[in-house]
């Protein structure tokens, strides 16, 4: 076992881990985070990413123990405390960017991590942003005038005509 | 699935990470960014007895200047190599190869060092590192060693680190007014190279003075396009003598056949790849 000291979505824990732990067994089965879920056994699926330290990574692929002295947000830390959603959440559901929603916690995750980088990002900037998670319901579509919608509620601005894409 | 149990070193110095390796029994991992281990080991292909951790080993991250070379650090991640201004000035094909790996997520904590250990016939970095004629700074117990680009790939997954040792920083070149591009054909987002081609070009009064030129995928390592160079030295730059030596692109290369692409496939691709990687190096 090793000890580890983490903040998640705000609040401080400290933990005793097995180093073969992924990050996201972590946060599911010992704080009780299920809202990053895991979809596949191979790093492709990216359902499970989260922020840690500020960066989006696959939390299947992280040790817990890598995460000690760091800070993690997950889906769970990213609304307001009143329950304001964060923009991308926001977008999400005003853009019909899910069916049955099991890619979305990663999705936003990813999508946030995105826009940090690029605030304005093209549709082609977001297919390629988001390229680390698999949606098998949506066809991307909405999800892509999503990240764009949030992106310019982010900065402040209209977002540009939708093109092609239906609700 | 959940790795099997192990043992866990997180070293904070080169040395104390060869300690931990020495130290750490009969099946002993070295871990940079583990987006390849990490994956390996849930599927347990891999269950080493320890892992030693380079995450916290500060000093093998980071791109530096020394005299004639760019020295880049094991555990330098994807995304900080594809935003480094002296791999933008002496190296380019590097980041420019770097943003075809993966996706954002593993290039955060996906690391070059890793990536060339690695050293997956499909990955995309293994080929650019040939190109430039980059050399492997190798720390072991008996001190360091350099070896050069091609002598480091041996074989499929297997590269000339011994056990006990570790890849520490790899050397490369300067070279500026050179131009360089990677041309990469894979099938779907995030997915490996089915074949790539790195190609770096210089030009003199209208001719391709020298060109370097790396196969990924073309056989279980990467491959320099050998024939493909000497037919470019001196000849006009021009869309048709560029098209002429790339037809030389498959010789001396053994591509396997897979789920992916056969192997005459390969061939053809190859010298599709390898003409549109030297034309636009060149500015054509
Ligand atoms: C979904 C997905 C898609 C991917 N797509 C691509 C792609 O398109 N192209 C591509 O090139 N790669 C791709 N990769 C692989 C990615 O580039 C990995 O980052 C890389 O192969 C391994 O780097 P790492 O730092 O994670 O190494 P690790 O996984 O930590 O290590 C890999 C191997 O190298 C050894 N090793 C690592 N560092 C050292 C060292 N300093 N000294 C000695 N041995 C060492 C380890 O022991 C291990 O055997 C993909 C990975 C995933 C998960
Ligand atoms: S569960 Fe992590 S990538 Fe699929
Ligand atoms: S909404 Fe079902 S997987 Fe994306």
């Amino acid at each position: 076992m090793s000890q580890i000291s983490v903040r998640v979505d705000g609040v401080s824990y400290s933990d005793d881990v097995e180093p073969r732990t992924l990050l996201v067994h972590y946060l599911r089965e010992q704080l009780g985070k299920i809202g990053t879920v895991v979809g596949c056994d191979t790093s492709n699926c990216g359902a499970c990413t989260v922020h840690l330290d500020g960066e989006a990574v696959k939390s299947c692929t992280v040790l817990a123990v890598q995460a000690d002295g760091s800070e993690v947000t997950t889906i769970e830390g990213i609304a307001a405390s009143d329950g304001t959603l964060h923009p991308m959440q926001k977008a999400f559901h005003e853009m019909h960017g899910l069916q049955c929603g099991f890619c979305t916690p990663g999705m936003i995750m990813a999508a946030i991590d995105l826009v940090g980088d690029n605030p304005d990002p093209s549709e082609d900037e977001v297919r390629e942003g988001i390229e680390g998670n698999l949606c098998r319901c949506t066809g991307y579509q909405n999800i892509v005038r999503a990240v764009q919608q949030a992106a310019h509620e982010m900065q402040g601005t209209a977002a540009p005509e939708p093109t092609g894409a239906q609700a | 699935m959940i790795p099997a149990a192990f043992a866990y070193a997180r070293p904070t110095t080169v040395d104390e990470a060869l300690q931990a390796v020495a130290s750490g029994g009969e099946d002993v991992k070295i871990m940079a960014g583990g987006q390849s281990l990490i994956p390996v080991m849930r599927l347990r292909l891999a269950a080493p007895e320890t892992v030693v951790d380079l995450t916290r080993v500060a000093e093998l991250r980071g791109v530096r200047e020394d005299d004639g070379a760019i020295v880049i650090g094991a555990m330098t991640t994807h995304s900080d190599v594809i935003s480094d201004p002296l791999i933008a000035r002496y190296a380019p094909l590097i980041a420019e190869a770097t943003e075809t790996v993966a996706d954002r997520q593993v290039r955060h904590r996906g690391t070059f060092g890793g990536a060339l250990a690695h050293a997956d016939p499909a990955g995309d970095l293994p080929a650019v590192a040939l190109a430039l004629d980059a050399e492997f700074v190798v720390a072991g117990p008996g001190g360091r060693r350099t070896v050069p680009a091609a002598e480091f790939f041996v074989d499929y997954l297997t590269t000339a680190l011994e056990e006990g040792e570790i890849l520490v920083e790899i050397r490369v070149p300067k070279r500026e007014g050179w131009g360089m591009h990677y041309e990469k054909f894979n099938r779907v987002a995030q997915a490996w190279s089915i074949v790539a081609v790195a190609a770096a070009v210089r030009r003199e009064d209208g001719r391709i003075a020298e060109a370097r030129i790396g196969l990924t995928n073309m056989g279980p390592t990467p491959l320099r396009a050998t024939a493909v160079e000497e037919a470019l030295a001196g000849v006009d730059a021009t869309a048709e003598a560029v098209a002429a030596a790339a037809a030389h692109a498959a010789e001396g290369t053994d591509p396997s056949s897979d789920l992916n692409a056969q192997a005459d496939y390969r061939r053809h691709l190859v010298t599709v790849l390898t003409r549109r990687a030297v034309s636009t190096a060149a500015g054509l």
